[in-house]
């Protein structure tokens, strides 16, 4: 089974200690050589930042984190110990972990080590993706030639690169596709290498949950498991068409997720995907009156974005979240794509009246997504609203006065509600 | 429990019962059917809670009783039974199992008590009627391809059948849309249907009726309530909620004084708007009518992917016109036209158009254009 050895890169057969320098960080893995979908993610990126530069904290339970909203951004490895995770309230954590020094995010300066560590990966491949600062797609395939290694050389090499010159350790998903390639990055943290081949994709996702699926959230999770959804075994049991008539697009994706299968290109420049806006409001409320006026501003806020960008989007979508923080989605697809606000408004209005009993709710938010150019959006009328095609112009002149005499210009009644 | 029945008879009884019971159910009784067999009858009942489902057939049993076993599983086993086969179905009521034997072939199926099985509650008839099958095919057959998918338009997830007047006095109509398309078809309004509540009848239950008006001779007997609708042979008996809301007015939709008339063959009008939408790639393909002097250019272009461009003789007399139509609906409506030419009725490019075949007025079609 072909071999690598972590720390000095030597390739070699089979075999628990590097035949050349005696380190046991081995990896072997039959397809080893043969994969080239990566994703790296630099370990608790800000927190391995500030140890860096202050050796002080080297030992000491560090979180980045604070501002209003008070969460924990990151959480260094000694406070996970501890029970403090990502995206936690930050007085949670401080019960949890009461010695912990606190650092409020420095994010131009992560930006820059940022900077730093892609100039290393710009070095492996063109076909870099990143998620954020400290993560990232790499796709190698066809450098073989070029570096004279294999990906999994490269790729070792690149933390190893991160780790000497840096000071900041990462670690490595290597598989054939890039949902693949994330889960594997993660199997593995901190310093990991994770390699999940061809051969073992099914056996290796069986009893996975579905919720390790990026993009699957706690609601998705939750309409999921409504349907007895919990593993990728569950997954198998249904077919296309019922996924599809279920989840919607998102359905399709699951689908081929469920058999290991992500077509998706590790793209450079990912065109944008959605375009939305929310608000939180200052006091929980179930009053339709007051929502139908937010619904309203959000959705023209969404389409003057999209008008604004030339684009136009035929999913949308309205996000709510309840009193205790529960979150609720829906979404809609239309038959052609639109930046129209009324259209987005409207169809906004029609998916909320499906949740409102469900409220008070303290955040609601309104999006477009699946985006196209704006030329053939809103091309096609409603039989059953013969007034859209007035309203259609009538949005256009307000567009038309706004661009001339400010955005104050004129307003509809609905948006001051 | 204990009854003989032949494998055919049976695989019809279940094979309409694993489709109309809940694929992915959280409740398990409701993936099963419930056999009851009395007499010499033995009936297969299935439900989604929304349908019903009950087959009632000749059997030969020896022991009456009642059971319910996973229909899915059932109809899997009968399906892949050798045609012909007597198979015969035991339940001693104690241990919890159906066995299912048939030649050498032997299944013990895990059953639940009959009594938990949910029987849909009994409705008020207000009409009672009765249609031969081809007309029922007719009235749905057509008009089902128009119901909405939209889920926050639930109100026209359904076909909405009702009694309206028309030319030749009241009719039976059905009639569907989903905002783009509307496809309206009447029939001559049977004996004892005055009195029929509009009802919207659920598309699943479009489905599940399909499969009972396939025999051009059979008689379908159907009941109206306000919530509930029912059709059945003398074997088979569906039943289905309504779907709870208002159906709009469709009649402001329908265009009366759309003027400028084209007649056209539909199957080679929808072979060539086929061929012409292949170049986009785009979900909602575009296909620009242009029409002049007893001639017709249909074309797009898409952009990125390239033209496209066919003409075809019409009989059009009427001044020049440029109207895009989204592909998919146009191919739909005109896939209705079976016996003559199809006849569009155009007013404006930004106007509903209407469609029908030759002057029939019994099926007449609506779609709403595209800017081009």
């Amino acid at each position: 089974m072909p071999a690598l050895c972590k720390d000095c890169l030597t390739t070699f057969e089979t075999g628990r200690r590097c035949p050349a320098c005696r380190s046991p960080r081995v990896l072997s893995h039959p397809e080893l050589f043969d994969l080239s979908i990566a994703h790296m993610d630099c370990d608790a990126f800000y927190a391995s930042v500030e140890k860096r530069d202050n050796p002080d904290l080297a030992d000491k339970p560090v979180i980045i984190g604070g501002g209003k909203r008070g969460v924990v951004s990151t959480a260094c490895y000694v406070a996970r110990i501890r029970g403090v995770k990502s995206a936690m309230p930050m007085f949670q954590a401080l019960k949890l972990c009461p010695e912990a020094v606190v650092i409020k995010p420095r994010g131009s300066h992560y930006a820059a080590v940022s900077k730093q560590i892609r100039a290393l990966m710009d070095e492996l491949s063109p076909a870099i993706e990143p998620l954020s600062l400290d993560e990232a797609f790499i796709d190698m395939t066809g450098t073989e030639k070029l570096h004279g290694q294999p990906p999994a050389v490269m790729l070792a090499g690149l933390v190893k690169r991160m780790d000497e010159e840096l000071g900041l350790t990462g670690s490595i998903g290597l598989s054939h596709n890039k949902f693949l390639a994330k889960v594997a990055s993660d199997l593995d943290k901190p310093r990991g290498f994770s390699v999940i081949g061809k051969a073992e994709t099914a056996d290796f996702l069986r009893d996975k949950p579905v919720r390790m699926i990026w993009g699957v959230g706690p609601a998705m999770q939750a309409s999921l498991e409504k349907a007895g959804i919990r593993t990728f075994t569950d997954l198998l049991r249904w077919d296309r068409q019922d996924l599809h008539a279920r989840f919607g697009g998102m359905g399709d994706r699951l689908w081929h997720l469920a058999r290991g299968q992500d077509r998706r290109r590790v793209s450079s420049h990912e065109p944008m995907k959605s375009i939305s806006n929310e608000t939180t409001f200052f006091e929980d409320t179930a009053d339709p009156d007051i929502l139908d006026g937010h619904l309203w501003r959000l959705s023209e806020k969404v389409s003057d974005r999209a008008k604004a960008k030339d684009m136009a989007g035929r999913v949308v979508t309205v996000k709510l979240k309840r009193a205790n923080h529960s979150a609720l989605s829906r979404r809609v697809s239309l038959p052609d794509t639109t930046q129209s606000a009324d259209r987005i408004y409207r169809t906004a209005r029609d998916l909320f009246d499906l949740v409102a009993r469900e409220g008070p709710f303290r955040l609601i938010g309104v999006g477009i997504s699946d985006l196209g150019p704006a030329t053939g959006s809103d091309l096609s009328g409603d039989l059953l609203d013969p007034g859209a095609a007035q309203r259609r112009r009538a949005e256009q002149a307000t567009d038309a006065i706004r661009a001339r005499y400010g955005d104050g210009a004129i307003l509809k009644g609905r948006s001051i509600r | 429990m204990k009854i003989s029945i032949e494998r055919g008879t049976l695989l019809k009884a279940v094979g309409q019962a694993q489709s109309v019971v809940e694929r992915r159910n959280t409740i398990p009784i409701l993936a099963n059917v419930l056999i009851e067999a009395e007499g010499d009858t033995v009936s297969f009942r299935a439900t989604d809670l929304d349908i019903e489902v009950v087959d009632k057939t000749n059997a030969v049993v020896e022991r009456a009783g009642a059971t319910t076993v996973s229909a899915v599983t059932l109809h899997e086993i009968v399906r892949k039974l050798p045609d012909g086969a007597l198979v015969q179905l035991t339940d001693d009521g104690a241990s919890g199992r159906l066995t299912v034997e048939a030649g050498r072939s032997n299944f013990s199926l895990a059953t639940l008590p009959k009594e938990d099985f949910p029987v849909m509650a009994s409705s008020d008839y207000s009409a009672n009627f009765s249609a031969p099958a081809p007309v029922l095919r007719r009235l749905f057959d057509k008009s089902k391809f128009a119901i909405s998918t939209e889920e926050t338009r639930y109100y026209l997830n359904g076909v909405y059948m009702h009694v309206s007047d028309a030319e030749g006095g009241k009719v039976l109509r059905c009639v569907a849309t989903d905002g783009h398309r509307l496809a309206r078809i009447d029939a001559d309004l049977p004996a004892g249907a005055e009195e029929l509540p509009g009802v919207i009848v659920p598309r699943k239950t479009v489905g599940e009726l399909r499969k009972l008006l396939d025999d051009d001779d059979a008689t379908i007997a159907v009941s109206v309530s306000e919530t509930k609708v029912r059709f059945a042979t003398p074997e088979i008996t569906l039943t289905s909620k309504v779907i709870d809301g208002t159906f709009p007015d469709y009649t402001r939709v329908i265009p009366v004084g759309n003027t400028r008339k084209m007649e056209v063959d539909a199957a080679e009008f929808a072979r060539a708007v086929d061929r012409v939408a292949t170049v986009s790639s785009e979900r909602s393909r575009a296909v620009k009518l242009a029409l002049d002097e007893d001639r017709l250019v249909l074309s797009v272009n898409a952009p990125d992917a390239g033209a496209a461009e066919e003409e075809l003789a019409v009989a059009y007399g009427d001044e020049r016109l440029e109207i895009g139509f989204n592909a998919k609906y146009l191919l739909e409506i005109a896939s209705q036209v079976d016996r003559e030419n199809a006849v569009f009725l155009f007013n404006s490019s930004g106007d509903p158009t209407l469609m029908r075949e030759g002057n029939d007025t019994s099926a007449v079609y609506v779609v709403m254009p595209m800017r081009v």
